[in-house]
């Protein structure tokens, strides 16, 4: 916990709700603990993936044979589509077979 | 949203902790969820205890279920956390934070943290469930969040009710929906900014809030610090954090996270035939009803005799008329004792001494609510996974 959220903290703890407005909170998000496993076009999927959202998206999907090419397709697709990631066509399948062989 | 050197900064940040190995320092241990792929990380966020979890950019966090066994009331500190987009707000100053009230209305608002305290309080007790709670047992599996049934908790809420807001800034005549804005927002402009909307008349029902307490203390910062729009018995995806924007609107939303994303089966259970696709949808709503043992764990080994089961029920408002429980795997239900009633949209607690011979037992809980609505003895099934609602069973075994 960093210095500053356990002052803010302290201050928060110390005030009742009907009291003054607390001082700045400066919050601190822990690092992050997933990380890609080795496969297939891992830089491809690093520098497309990791923009925007960390890698336990992707690890925490449901696994097996159902969850392989389609469902990993369907994925990066509407990762472009709907949110709008800017991942180039030439790389689309190179995501999908990263994922497709590593999870 | 993030300048392009703190996105660089934030995803370099990951790309360095899987060079050099040191990315593990504050995963405490794992718990394994029973669900294939079940293992996550138990780990420890300021203001929090340690949690289950889900995602660390946006982060999400899952409450440990033993916590719902502590009371009907969540900690603070043990309240699950969903984001859906990673530009976090992490520094606020609630001097400065302003709530901007805009749109079809006589008069446009701008209320500091201050103006907002000074206005009339109220507090209402009331669970937050995300609609993806308990996803990951969806059969067949569903992409997603994989949740089990720990994004769930019941606070006591503190605020203004919206109806106080929306009336002083005179909703003008023709409005037909309020949306609601926070701070967070998306780490690229492509990606649709985090924006709910509610029909006029649900906005101004007296009941849905501004909420700047939770269980006598100030909102957590990852429970939305420093005011959270409060949707009593509506999923959580409704309970905009950081709110600081509401908008009156003479339309129909159709923003991405109401006209595409969080939407049910138009059906009258949500549900379809597993594995099929919907044929019309509507914006997911309220709660379907839902209990729990919370004190007695599946597997678990018991000695034979007497011994109390106890948990908590809850549905979408109408309140838990009757808590039934069978120790035959559902072949004979007897009623518990309903726990205090802290109102219609709270945990509602419940307990019953059973006696359990030597042997293996199937332990079932069903509730059923003010308006006759129960649980289904087998799970129904969506293409996003929500609304799950099947009476749950623990299994045990007495020896």
């Amino acid at each position: 916990m960093s210095r500053s959220l356990l002052l803010a903290l302290a201050t928060l703890a110390g005030l009742g709700l009907g009291a003054a407005i607390a001082a700045p909170v400066n919050y601190k998000l822990p690092e992050e603990t997933a990380a890609f496993k080795p496969g297939p076009n891992l830089e491809v999927v690093k520098n497309n993936c990791t923009a925007c959202h960390s890698v336990d998206y992707v690890q925490t999907q449901p696994r097996g044979p159902k969850f392989k090419k389609d469902f990993w397709q369907a994925e990066v697709t509407k990762m472009i589509k709907v949110y709008g990631a800017p991942i180039d066509e030439a790389d689309v399948p190179k995501i999908v077979e990263y994922l497709a062989a590593t999870y | 949203m993030l300048d392009r050197r703190e996105m660089m900064k934030r995803a370099g940040f990951a790309a360095l902790a899987t060079g050099f190995g040191s990315f593990r320092a504050l995963a405490l241990d794992t718990v394994t969820l029973p669900i294939g792929n079940g293992e996550r990380p138990l780990v420890k966020y300021p203001q929090k205890r340690t949690m289950i979890g889900l995602t660390s950019r946006p982060p999400q966090l899952e409450t440990p279920f033993s916590v719902f066994n502590e009371g009907p009331i969540t900690p603070n500190n043990a309240f699950f956390v969903r984001y859906h987009l990673a530009d976090v707000p992490l520094n606020i100053d609630p001097d400065k934070f302003t709530l901007e009230i805009k749109g079809k209305v006589d008069h446009p608002l701008k209320l500091s943290l201050k103006e907002i305290r000074k206005l009339p309080a109220v507090e209402l007790v009331a669970v937050n469930q995300c609609s993806g709670n308990s996803r990951g047992f969806s059969e067949p599996r569903v992409a997603g969040g994989q949740l089990g049934n720990g994004a769930m908790g019941n606070a006591r809420w503190r605020g203004v009710p919206l109806k106080t807001v929306l009336d002083r800034a005179g909703v003008q005549q023709g409005a037909k929906q309020v949306t609601f804005g926070g701070m967070d927002g998306p780490v690229s402009d492509k990606t649709p900014d985090f924006v709910k909307a509610l029909d006029i008349d649900h906005a101004r029902d007296g009941e849905v809030m501004l909420a700047y307490g939770m269980n006598g203390e100030e909102l957590p910062v990852l429970n939305g610090f420093p005011l959270r729009l409060v949707v009593p018995g509506y999923y959580g995806t409704y309970w905009v954090k950081h709110l600081n924007e509401i908008t009156v609107i003479d339309s129909v939303f159709d923003g991405f996270w109401m006209k595409t994303a969080y939407r049910i089966p138009d059906t009258p259970c949500g549900c379809i035939e597993p594995g099929t696709a919907p044929k019309a949808t509507i914006p997911i709503n309220r709660f379907t009803v839902r209990s729990f043992i919370t004190n007695v764990t599946d597997g678990a080994k018991l000695k034979p005799g007497g011994t109390t089961l106890k948990g908590i029920a809850f549905d979408g408002g109408k309140g838990i008329r009757e808590v039934a429980v069978s120790i035959d795997g559902g072949k004979s239900w007897t009623p518990a004792k309903l726990g205090r009633d802290l109102g219609k949209y709270s945990f509602r607690e419940w307990k019953l001494p059973v006696k359990l011979a030597a042997g293996s037992h199937e332990l079932k809980v069903r509730a059923t609510n003010n308006a006759g609505d129960t649980q289904p003895m087998e799970p129904f099934w969506n293409p996003a996974g929500y609304l799950r609602n099947v009476v749950e069973t623990v299994r045990v075994t007495a020896a």
